[in-house]
């Protein structure tokens, strides 16, 4: 639950402050199916700036995991123009986007998809193994980013062998092993109960604070209320777009949880 | 120059990070991976042994070749292929002593020639001592030149013992052991069946032989040729004869069986009753067998490899279908296509690579089997190095060819379905 001190702690949202990490203009995905067309994007513009917190909300089939996919770029935008980092991705081959994917972007998942044969630390390092440059520091570079996470002590355990929220640092710290501009996180804590999904929350805060780009993806309003910035999604547009404390219905939520934390 | 330095260093890399995966895999999937590569296994450890026991069979060809000397030819009867005569009783065919005469004179090319009766196995006693299954052979002087087989002790048989038509003979020591002669048994008599025969000489033993039958388990009595006729009226004759050089053989071939056309009456047009083959002709037909033999068993082993590669393309699209979502997440972390496919691709190969080299090691086993197994002379049997080679060859095209369509398989998911993937 947020508390008055995270609420003091929110930067008031302001979207010209710093760069543009993600620029979205008329983002438009759609998917053939049969004769029909679904417009799962119909014309996203959006900016995202450097050490943006933000959460994605929608009911399912609102698009937001297409939008997520786009922003990963695991999935070509159908038309329109995507820039991260100054780079246009639109034009991008296969190969570009996954270096892309690779130095520019961590993901974390609902299941976490760690590798069950693989330590934490093999998990983690997994991703440099593709890399170009991080390929001799590998081990370091994830031994530091495990316990950064607050795994240290759990380097040689597997997958099956850790509890469910360790096993979403473990993904977390895989998605962080190659300094990404941005974290994109689909329902982190889909798997995880109310507890462990509170201290993984508190990793993500802790790394916004550290200056990471977080993007989640999330229905619970639980979850989002830890963002900075709501973008709420309907049939595949952004209807709403707004700071948390502004949001038509988290604003009420965690004014009424600053209210009841209040005596 | 940075770039060109990078590639080949990322390519290792990945390289090296695909066998790593690929022997993990291995050894968390055992028994799949056991029963997988059991068709490979076994096409390799086959192709090896036939090699082996091939490359033994000449090894010991050769050897023959150098204790007989490389300039040795053979004449010996044989029914032609085509005409009247493909059917002739062998005695007919037979070749007579008188045949022979004055081949010298005729065949520039021929240094020497001799004769050689093939009397028959006789029992051969002294005093109480007898042994049975001797073999008894009756040659000429010079056959014995021809064949290298020194006479340890005593003297050689010599065409003064020919022309006398002598009842002498040479014994081998083995014979000698089992009548208890003496080690010096020169001069000692002995019964050839029913006429007494007197020792001249010791000589050395056989050596192993693929020719002439040479039976280590029987002994061999040596009497001159014309004293043979006096153990018997009729006998089969074949001859021995030496070029002159290595480089003339075929000249003494052609000159032999110009000869030999003649005095056996033998018109113009009508086949050969006889053959004359030079060592050369015999290593030939030898590597002519030895060619079908592989053929034979290269196609068995190429049915037993494609069977195995089918086997390997299953478990590897099996593989790739429950592996799916790992491949979505390591497209998803940056893999690129080439990453994918190279994973898999090596997964196969070092899959075929660990049945090649449990098929080598099988081959060794069979190959030990061969050797020892008595009476086969395959003794010499060996795996050459090139055998591996090629096997190891045939192991990774397989893993490559069939490992191919799977590794594509992977390589074209889309990382978003991978993911979704159940």
């Amino acid at each position: 639950m947020p508390t008055i001190e995270a609420e003091a702690d929110k930067p008031v949202f302001q979207p010209q402050a710093g760069k543009p990490v993600i620029r979205l203009r008329d983002v438009r995905r759609v998917y053939k199916v049969g004769v029909e067309r679904i417009h799962a994007l119909d014309g996203i513009s959006l900016d995202l700036y450097e050490n943006e917190y933000v959460a994605v909300m929608g009911a399912s089939g609102s698009g937001k995991s297409t939008l997520m996919n786009v922003l990963g770029c695991l999935d070509r935008a159908t038309s329109g123009y995507y820039e991260l980092d100054g780079q246009d991705t639109t034009r991008m081959s296969d190969a570009s986007l996954a270096r892309i994917r690779n130095e520019r972007i961590g993901f974390v998942f609902q299941s976490f998809e760690l590798l069950g044969q693989f330590s934490a630390l093999m998990n983690v390092e997994m991703p440099l193994i593709y890399s170009r440059n991080g390929w001799w520091s590998r081990r370091k570079r994830a031994k530091n980013v495990l316990e950064k996470v607050g795994l240290g002590d759990r380097i040689k355990h597997k997958p099956n062998q850790l509890s469910g929220g360790e096993k979403q640092r473990v993904a977390i710290a895989r998605a962080l092993i190659c300094e990404p501009s941005i974290v994109l996180a689909d329902e982190p804590t889909g798997n995880l109960d109310s507890k462990t999904s509170e201290d993984i929350m508190a990793l993500f805060d802790q790394l916004h604070r550290e200056g990471q780009t977080i993007i989640l993806v999330t229905h619970e309003e639980s979850v989002a209320c830890h963002a900075r910035r709501i973008i709420r999604m309907k049939d595949g547009r952004v209807y709403s777009d707004l700071p948390t404390a502004q949001d038509p219905t988290l604003g009420s939520f965690t004014q009424e949880a600053v209210r009841e934390d209040q005596p | 120059m940075k770039a060109l330095i990078a590639a080949p260093l990322l390519f290792f890399r990945l390289f090296y990070q695909s066998v790593y995966l690929s022997l993990g895999q291995i050894w968390a999937n055992k028994t799949r991976s056991v029963l997988t590569t059991l068709g490979i296994v076994i096409g390799v450890a086959s192709v090896t042994a036939v090699i082996a026991a091939l490359s033994g069979l000449k090894a010991k060809i050769l050897t023959q070749v150098e204790t007989l000397g490389s300039n040795t030819i053979f004449v010996q009867p044989r029914r032609p292929d085509t005409g009247p005569l493909q059917h002739a009783p062998w005695w007919s065919i037979r070749f007579l002593p008188e045949q022979f005469d004055g081949m010298l004179e005729h065949c520039p090319s021929v240094k020497r020639f001799g004769r050689q009766t093939w009397v028959g196995q006789y029992t051969v006693s002294h005093r109480e001592r007898s042994m049975e299954n001797v073999m008894v052979r009756g040659i000429e002087p010079d056959s014995q030149k021809i064949e290298i087989r020194p006479v340890t002790i005593g003297r050689p048989l010599s065409v003064i013992d020919e022309m006398q038509v002598r009842q002498v003979c040479l014994i081998d020591p083995k014979l000698r052991n089992e009548l208890r002669l003496d080690r010096d048994c020169i001069g000692q008599p002995i019964l050839i069946g029913y006429h007494t025969f007197y020792i001249i000489g010791v000589i050395e033993p056989r050596p192993e032989s693929l020719f002439g039958g040479g039976n280590q388990e029987t002994s061999e009595i040596f009497i001159p040729f014309k004293t043979s006729f006096k153990l018997r009226q009729y006998l089969y004759i074949g001859v021995l004869a030496e070029s002159k050089t290595a480089e003339v053989s075929e000249d003494a071939r052609a000159e032999i069986t110009f000869f030999l056309r003649r005095t056996r009456n033998i018109k113009p047009g009508e086949p050969d009753t006889f053959e004359v083959l030079s060592l050369k002709n015999i290593l030939d037909i030898f590597n002519k067998i030895a060619t079908i033999v592989t053929m034979v068993a290269g196609g068995i082993v190429g049915i037993s490899l494609l069977v195995g590669g089918v086997g390997i393309m299953n478990i590897m699209l099996v593989s790739v279908s429950e592996r799916t979502r790992e491949i979505g997440l390591r497209k998803a972390v940056g893999a690129k296509k080439t990453a994918i496919l190279t994973q898999f691709l090596i997964e196969s190969v070092v899959l075929c690579f660990v049945g090649g080299l449990v098929g080598v090691g099988l081959g060794q086993l069979l190959t030990m089997g061969i050797a020892n197994i008595p009476k086969v002379e395959m003794d010499m049997a060996y795996i050459p190095w090139w055998a591996i080679v090629i096997s190891f060859g045939f192991a990774g095209t397989v893993g490559i060819f069939f490992g191919m369509f799977p590794a594509i398989k992977a390589a074209r998911l889309d990382p978003i379905e991978a993911l979704r993937h159940e």
